[in-house]
C-alpha cells in the first residue's frame, strides 16, 4: 500500500513541478543509469540520493543563478554502453547539458568517448560529463578529457589508500584478489599487484581471477578455491548482487579473514550481510557518515531516510557534485557555456559537507579527497538497509591521492 | 583431492537445485507441447512468497505453504489464460508465457521493491553440518540436497506406481484415448501445470535464501534451465535430472579449478604463438576456465543439438 501511496506522490509531484517549469527554465541534469534490471536497486538509490540532494542543497535555498532550479531527469540505460548512448542522445536532444553516471566504468568510458565526439561537432550545445561513481583509472588518464569530472576517488586512489592499511597488518600473509571481468575489475586487480608488490613484498598473492559480471549464480566453488589457498585476505571491487554472492558465499563457507571491498554496502547488500560481516567485512571509500562528521552531516542523512525511509546514502559524493555544480555555475555566471562552468569547476576547493576538503585536480580532473576504510558493524547513527548495520570510519587518509601521478595531457577548448 | 570431493557435493546441490525447476519445465513441455517462458518467474514467486510468509509465520511455513500458493497460480495461469490461448497455435502460446514473465517480474518490484529483500537461513540450520578436510558444508546444503531428492523420489513414485500418474503418462502420448475413456483431461493438464510451477516453487523457496532472492533471480536462471531440458531431451524426467548434475558438477568443476587454455592447446601439441600481444587469437589463449564456466552448459547444449538433436534421454527432435 505505501508503495502505491508512494507512487501516487511522486506523480502529483511530477506534475507540480511539471507545471512550475511552465514559470522558470530549470536547469536539467540527466541522470543515465540502470533503473530496471539486475542493477536496478543501485541506480534506483543513487537517483534517490541525486533528487534529494538537489532538492535540499541547491532548490531549498533558492536556486542558482537568482532562482533557477536544479531538476534530476533519468534515463534508464540498462547498464548497457549501447542504450546508454542512445539515451545521452535523447537527453542532448531534449536541450540537457549535464549528463551524471556512475554504475559501471564500461558505460562511462562509452559516454565520455561520446561526449567529447559531440563537443567537438557541436560547439554550441555542449555537454558536461559528471561521473560520480566510475572509477577506472583510464577515465583520468589515457581517456581524460576537458568535459569529464570525476567525483569519487578511482581505484587507484582507493587501493592505494587500502594498501596502506593492509601494509600496516603483519598478520596479512597471503591474499587472494577476485573481481569482475571488465575494465574496473581488471583496474582493481592490477592496483593491488602493483601497491602491494611496492608497500609489502613479502605478501604473497595466492589467486587473482575475474568471473563474468553479472551471470555467476552460485559463488561456491570460488569461495572454495579462496579458501583453499589459504589466503589471510580478499579483495575485491564486485559490486550489486556480485559482491553479495561472492561475500555470502566466502564467510559461510568458514572463511574469517578480513574481506576488503570497494562496494559492500547498502541496497540490500549490508542487510544481506548482517551479523555474518560483522569483524570481517571492510569497505574503501569516501564520504564519512559514522560517526557524523559535523551536524550538517547529521541533519542531511536523519532528513534523507525520511524522505526516503528504503534508501540510504550510499553514495556520499552525490552531495558534492550538486554543491560543486551549483557552485561553479554561480561563478561561472552562466548555466550555457559550459567551458566557463568547467573552468570555474576546474581546480575548484570545496569544503565538503562529509568533513574535509574536495579539491577538483586541474590536470586531470579528478576529485582529491579524504578515504577513508570503514568496517560493516552495527551500533552505528546512520545504518543501510534499515538493518542496524552500517558503516564505521576505522581508519582516515587524508587527501588521498594528491599527487598519485596521471597521464593526462588534456586539451582544453 | 579434497577439493574433488567438496565440488562433488557442491556441484550435486548446483544440479539438483537446477533439476528442481526444469522437472517442472520439463512435464509441461512434454503435455502441452508449450515451452514455459514464465517457469522461472514462479521459481521467483516462491522465494518471494516464502519470505513474505517466514516474515509473519517463520521459514517452515514458508516452505510448506509458497508452494502451494504458486501451484495454485499456475493453475489458474492454466485454466483462465493459456488454455484460452492454446486454440491460436504455439506461436501465441509462446508470446503469452513470455509476456507473462515480463509481468511477474514487474509485479514483484512493484509489490517488494527493487532491492534484495532479507530472506535469510533458518536459525535452527545455521551450523556447520561437517567439514571435509577445513571445507565447511554448512547445514543448509544438506538440508537442500535432502529436499531435492526426496521431491525426486516422489515425483518419480507419482509418475510411475500411482494411478493418477498412470493416467498422466497416458494422457502425455494420447490424450484423445485417455480423453475417450471418460478422463479428464484439461484437469490433468491443469493439474500437471500446477505441480509443475509448484516444484519451482519450491526450488525458489529453498534457493532464495542462499542466491539471494532479488527482482533479477528469475532472469539469471530462466536460460539455464531451458538449455538443461533441451540437453536431457524435451519431456525426459530422467534426462532433466542427468542433465542438471551434468551442468552442476561442468560449472562447479570449471570454476574451481583454473584451466587455462594455454596448457589445453598445449596439451594437444599446439605450441604458443612467440608474441602473444600481436596474435589474432590472443583471447582465446588466455582464457581460463571460471571465465568461461558459465557458458560451458550452452556449448554442451549446441554440440548436443548437432549431435543427437533429441537430447541424450528425449523421444523427439527438440
Amino acid at each position: 500500500m505505501r508503495k502505491t501511496t508512494r507512487f501516487g506522490l511522486s506523480a502529483a509531484l511530477a506534475l507540480c513541478i511539471g507545471a512550475s517549469a511552465a514559470f522558470a527554465e530549470n536547469i536539467k541534469i540527466a541522470f543515465i543509469d540502470p533503473l530496471s534490471g539486475p542493477f536496478a536497486a543501485t541506480g534506483t538509490d543513487g537517483l534517490h540520493q541525486y533528487e534529494f540532494a538537489a532538492e535540499e542543497l541547491v532548490n531549498k535555498k533558492g536556486g542558482v543563478l537568482g532562482g533557477k532550479k536544479f531538476e534530476i531527469v533519468p534515463f534508464d540505460n540498462k547498464i548497457s554502453p549501447k542504450e546508454s548512448l542512445i539515451q545521452l542522445q535523447v537527453a542532448i536532444d531534449q536541450g540537457i547539458r549535464f549528463i551524471a553516471q556512475g554504475n559501471s566504468s564500461g558505460v562511462a568510458n562509452a559516454l565520455t568517448d561520446a561526449i567529447k565526439k559531440h563537443n567537438k561537432r557541436n560547439p554550441d550545445k555542449r555537454v558536461l560529463f559528471l561521473n560520480y561513481s566510475a572509477v577506472d583509472p583510464a577515465l583520468t588518464n589515457d581517456k581524460c578529457n576537458f568535459w569529464h569530472f570525476r567525483f569519487d576517488a578511482n581505484a587507484d586512489i582507493k587501493m592505494d589508500a587500502l594498501t596502506d592499511v593492509i601494509a600496516q597488518k603483519p598478520e596479512i600473509k597471503k591474499v587472494y584478489i577476485i573481481g569482475q571481468d571488465y575494465s574496473f575489475g581488471k583496474a582493481v586487480a592490477a592496483a593491488a599487484v602493483k601497491f602491494l608488490g611496492q608497500k609489502r613484498p613479502d605478501i604473497e598473492i595466492v589467486g587473482n581471477e575475474l568471473h563474468p559480471i553479472g551471470k555467476v549464480k552460485d559463488f561456491t566453488p570460488y569461495a572454495r578455491k579462496i579458501i583453499s589457498s589459504g589466503a589471510d585476505a580478499v579483495i575485491t571491487g564486485n559490486w550489486g548482487s556480485d559482491m553479495v554472492g561472492l561475500g555470502k558465499a566466502i564467510l559461510e563457507n568458514g572463511f574469517k579473514g578480513p574481506l576488503y571491498t570497494y562496494y559492500a554496502a547498502s541496497t540490500g547488500i549490508t542487510a544481506a550481510f548482517g551479523e555474518a560481516g560483522k569483524g570481517s567485512l571492510k569497505l574503501v571509500g569516501e564520504g564519512q557518515i559514522n560517526p557524523p562528521p559535523n551536524d550538517r552531516a547529521d541533519a542531511y542523512a536523519t532528513a534523507f531516510k525520511a524522505k526516503y525511509p528504503d534508501d540510504d546514502l550510499g553514495q556520499p559524493r552525490i552531495a558534492n557534485v550538486i554543491e560543486m555544480l551549483a557552485k561553479a555555475i554561480e561563478q561561472a555566471g552562466t548555466d550555457t557555456d559550459m567551458v566557463a562552468i568547467a573552468k570555474a569547476l576546474e581546480g575548484m576547493e570545496h569544503d565538503s559537507i562529509w568533513g574535509g576538503k574536495v579539491w577538483m585536480r586541474p590536470q586531470d580532473h579528478q576529485a582529491i579527497q579524504n578515504v577513508h576504510i570503514f568496517a560493516h558493524t552495527d551500533g552505528v547513527k546512520h545504518d543501510f538497509d534499515n538493518s542496524g548495520y552500517g558503516l564505521l570510519v576505522e581508519s582516515t587518509v587524508e587527501m588521498a591521492g594528491k599527487d598519485s601521478p596521471t597521464t593526462c595531457k588534456m586539451k582544453r577548448p | 583431492m579434497d577439493l574433488v570431493l567438496i565440488n562433488l557435493i557442491d556441484g550435486l546441490v548446483t544440479g539438483l537445485l537446477l533439476f528442481m525447476l526444469s522437472a517442472g519445465l520439463t512435464l509441461i513441455f512434454s503435455m502441452m507441447g508449450v515451452l514455459n517462458f514464465a517457469h522461472a518467474s514462479f521459481y521467483m514467486l516462491g522465494a518471494y512468497f516464502a519470505y513474505q510468509i517466514s516474515t509473519y509465520l517463520g521459514f517452515w511455513m514458508g516452505l510448506l505453504i509458497a508452494p502451494l500458493l504458486v501451484g495454485v497460480l499456475g493453475a489458474l495461469v492454466e485454466r483462465y489464460g493459456l488454455r484460452r490461448v492454446h486454440q491460436y497455435g504455439h506461436v501465441p502460446e509462446l508470446i503469452f508465457t513470455f509476456g507473462l514473465a515480463l509481468l511477474i517480474e514487474e509485479a514483484v518490484q512493484f509489490v517488494w521493491g527493487r532491492d534484495r529483500v532479507p530472506y535469510e537461513i533458518p536459525e535452527v540450520l545455521e551450523f556447520t553440518a561437517f567439514t571435509v578436510s577445513g571445507f565447511a558444508i554448512p547445514a543448509y546444503k544438506v538440508f537442500m540436497l535432502f529436499i531435492s531428492v526426496a521431491i525426486f523420489i516422489l515425483l518419480l513414485w507419482f509418475l510411475t506406481r500411482t494411478r493418477v500418474g498412470l493416467v498422466i503418462q497416458a494422457a502425455l502420448s494420447y490424450p484423445r484415448t485417455v480423453e475417450a475413456l471418460g478422463h479428464n483431461v484439461p484437469l490433468v493438464f491443469m493439474g500437471v501445470f500446477g505441480v509443475g510451477t509448484a516444484l519451482a516453487g519450491v526450488a525458489g523457496v529453498i534457493a532464495g535464501p542462499v542466491l539471494s532472492t532479488f527482482p533479477g533471480m528469475a532472469f539469471v536462471l530462466g536460460s539455464i534451465v531451458f538449455v538443461t531440458i533441451v540437453i536431457g531431451g524435451l519431456g525426459s524426467l530422467s534426462g532433466a535430472l542427468v542433465a542438471s548434475l551434468l551442468i552442476g558438477w561442468l560449472t562447479t568443476f570449471a570454476k574451481s579449478y583454473n584451466v587455462r587454455a594455454e596448457d589445453l592447446l598445449n596439451a594437444i601439441g599446439i605450441s604458443t604463438p612467440e608474441n602473444l600481444d600481436e596474435s589474432l587469437w590472443r583471447d582465446l589463449w588466455t582464457i581460463t576456465s571460471p571465465q568461461i564456466a558459465d557458458i560451458l552448459p550452452y556449448i554442451l547444449m549446441v554440440l548436443i543439438l548437432v549431435f543427437r538433436p533429441h537430447g541424450l534421454f528425449g523421444k523427439r527432435d527438440a
